[in-house]
């Protein structure tokens, strides 16, 4: 990393996590995932995690993930990002294996992977990107888009007659006993931002300890295929995903709980 | 070592073992469960990974994630299996990873039965999985060649970083018989690991091991490159067997279980004055083309046998281009073509071709 001169009677109180590389994100201006890829680069540099992290992105927007971070990646296939992780963590127990998923990845496709590999209580972690909708792709109907929410594929708002109703992911997986921490948090302000570190940490803690399962659902917005401004997606995410998906650990392990007091 | 009596998916299993096996994901089907079965116990008690996955889908994924590592990983199946796992195949042809799958083919399409067939000969030769790429296929006909291959199948998918997959029928993975396996090979160092495996990026820049190139050019480039991988395979990598071909004027062609029924057919008709060979791909890809293009030159007329419809026929034909006329003989559903039953087929075609 390029190192600066500070003048004497200067402090730096800001720069580049070493997990992330100078490169610029092809997100869209107001995306989230810009905020949620610098919360896990300054989560694993806190942690002192970079050298021996092993990333997966998933398909999806985030699937040039690996242009950003900077640690080795690896490219899943769509959805099968926690099968690859099993494989990673399962040969490399001193590794940090993490995905990185979007909905579609993790609560359509990938579904069975994710659900198997939070149930064998694999020490990997998962952040899933809940933006209710299919980004890459154009504005598609995820297994998480609201009831009545608009996208190209429900173009009068899904219709849980037809569509069936939107997935849990955080409560489902909660349920299962191979999880040592689930929670879902949100990036719509700076307090959810930072209760999301918060998370982040916690969940890579869990995982050095092999506690096992952790996962971070971050509620996110998609202004672009929302077709709203960037203010207006956080509102309406604010308003209408957060009554929808209950901010919260949906689980929270005893042995992760001391983990926490310990500290 | 002495030889042993081994069923052969039990040999499969453990001279992966024996050739530094580092790691096992599966899923129970049969006619393979066996290879699973043994690994599970075995992999446990040397210390190594072994994990029953909830899907062959999930099992060729967790090959991939353990291969980007570096580390010496295989997975096994049967027929359908092996079709959920196309997808994840591609994925890792494109990202260059070695790997090691096992294919005990059984009946198909679809649900088929878990009788012996060599159905999936198109499916591991010419269609594994989107876009341009081929997998080293190895096809044993005895269980001391399954042994063999496997050995080789580790070796072989190192060095060009790339898929190797054992096709073998149910015959020889349930069939018992005596065979010498290798010792047992020191596991990888993970400093021994490749340079381009993803190890933590300590003391260097981050590794990213991905099959996405977005610009048409970049794919072409990573095309190229796969493509002159591949003729290297070709140049080096063409295995074969050949039974009484010096003088012969009518040439059998078959592979895996079928193959050696017909050394038993070539003996056969011998002792009639028949003057038959029989040449056994052993590597399905890449394919004898150009000593069967030789051949061609040399024997009258060729059967191709194969428990199919005739797939590995089409090569077959592609090596001769027309150099001699080409008859076929084939069962499929699990039945196996017995040397009473090849025999007239011979006798059919000397007649067509005048030979004798």
């Amino acid at each position: 990393m390029a190192t600066i001169d500070i003048p004497a009677d200067m402090e730096l109180v800001y720069q580049r996590p070493e997990s992330l590389t100078p490169a610029h994100t092809h997100y869209c201006p107001g995306c989230t995932h810009g905020i949620i890829h610098r919360l896990i680069a300054e989560v694993l540099d806190e942690l002192g995690l970079r050298e021996r992290t092993i990333g997966i992105a998933p398909v999806g927007c985030s699937v040039l993930a690996y242009y950003y971070f900077n640690f080795d990646m690896a490219e899943a296939a769509h959805g099968r990002a926690p099968a690859m992780a099993t494989g990673m963590k399962r040969t490399n127990p001193d590794k940090v294996v993490f995905t990185y998923q979007g909905d579609g990845d993790l609560a359509a496709i990938g579904t069975a992977e994710i659900v198997h590999s939070a149930n064998r209580g694999e020490l990997f972690t998962t952040i899933f990107v809940n933006n209710a909708i299919y980004g890459m792709t154009g504005g598609q109907m995820a297994p998480t888009t609201l009831p009545g929410q608009v996208s190209t594929s429900c173009p009068s708002g899904r219709d849980v007659e037809l569509a069936g109703f939107p997935m849990h992911m955080a409560e489902l997986l909660g349920g299962l006993p191979g999880t040592a921490y689930v929670t879902r948090q949100a990036v719509f302000d700076v307090r959810g931002i930072r209760r999301t570190k918060k998370a982040l940490t916690t969940a890579f803690r869990a995982q050095l300890a092999g506690l096992g399962f952790t996962m971070v659902e971050v509620l996110s917005t998609c202004n672009t295929n929302w077709h709203m401004s960037v203010l207006g997606a956080l509102e309406w995410a604010k308003d209408k995903m957060v009554g929808y998906y209950p901010l919260g650990d949906t689980k929270v392990s005893d042995a992760v709980r001391a983990m926490l007091e310990e500290k | 070592m002495a030889k042993e009596l081994w069923e052969g998916n039990a040999a499969i299993a453990e001279a992966a073992i024996r050739a530094g096996l580092e790691a096992f994901y599966g899923y129970p089907i049969t006619p393979q469960t066996e290879v699973l079965e043994h690994l599970s116990h075995r992999m446990i008690e040397l210390g190594r990974v072994f994990l029953q996955a909830e899907s062959e889908v999930a099992s060729i994924n967790m090959v991939y994630g353990a291969a980007c590592t570096g580390v010496r990983v295989m997975t096994s199946s049967s027929s359908p299996g092996i079709s959920l796992m196309q997808e994840g195949l591609s994925y890792i042809a494109c990202s260059e990873v070695p790997a090691v799958v096992c294919n005990i083919m059984r009946g198909g399409p679809g649900l088929g039965n878990v009788q012996p067939a060599q159905g999936d000969y198109f499916q591991a030769v010419k269609s594994a999985g989107h876009g341009d790429y081929h997998m080293i296929v190895l096809a044993p006909s005895n269980v001391q060649e399954a042994i063999d291959l496997m050995v080789l199948a580790f070796d072989l998918a190192d060095k060009y970083r790339t898929i190797a997959m054992l096709v073998a029928d149910g015959a020889i993975g349930q069939m018992m018989e005596p065979a010498e396996m290798p010792p047992l090979r020191p596991l990888r160092k993970p400093e021994e690991r490749g340079e381009w495996a993803l190890t933590g990026a300590r003391g260097r820049e981050p590794n990213t091991i991905t099959s996405l190139y977005l610009g048409a050019e970049n794919l072409e480039v990573v095309n190229l490159r796969l493509q002159e991988k591949l003729r290297q395979i070709e140049a080096n990598e063409v295995r074969w067997k050949e039974y009484d071909t010096e003088d012969a004027e009518l040439l059998l062609v078959a592979f895996g279980t079928v193959g050696r029924i017909c050394q038993t057919a070539v003996r056969e008709a011998r002792a009639k004055g028949v003057k038959v060979g029989l040449l056994r791909p052993v590597t399905l890809w890449p394919f004898p083309s150009a000593r069967l293009a030789e051949l061609a030159g040399q024997v009258q007329g060729m059967l191709v046998v194969e428990m199919n419809a005739g797939q590995m026929l089409q090569d077959v034909r592609l090596a001769v281009e027309g150099r001699c006329p080409i008859e076929f003989y084939g069962r499929m559903g699990g039945v196996i073509p017995l040397p009473d039953d090849i025999l007239p087929e011979l006798h059919k075609l000397e007649a067509a071709v005048g030979a004798g």
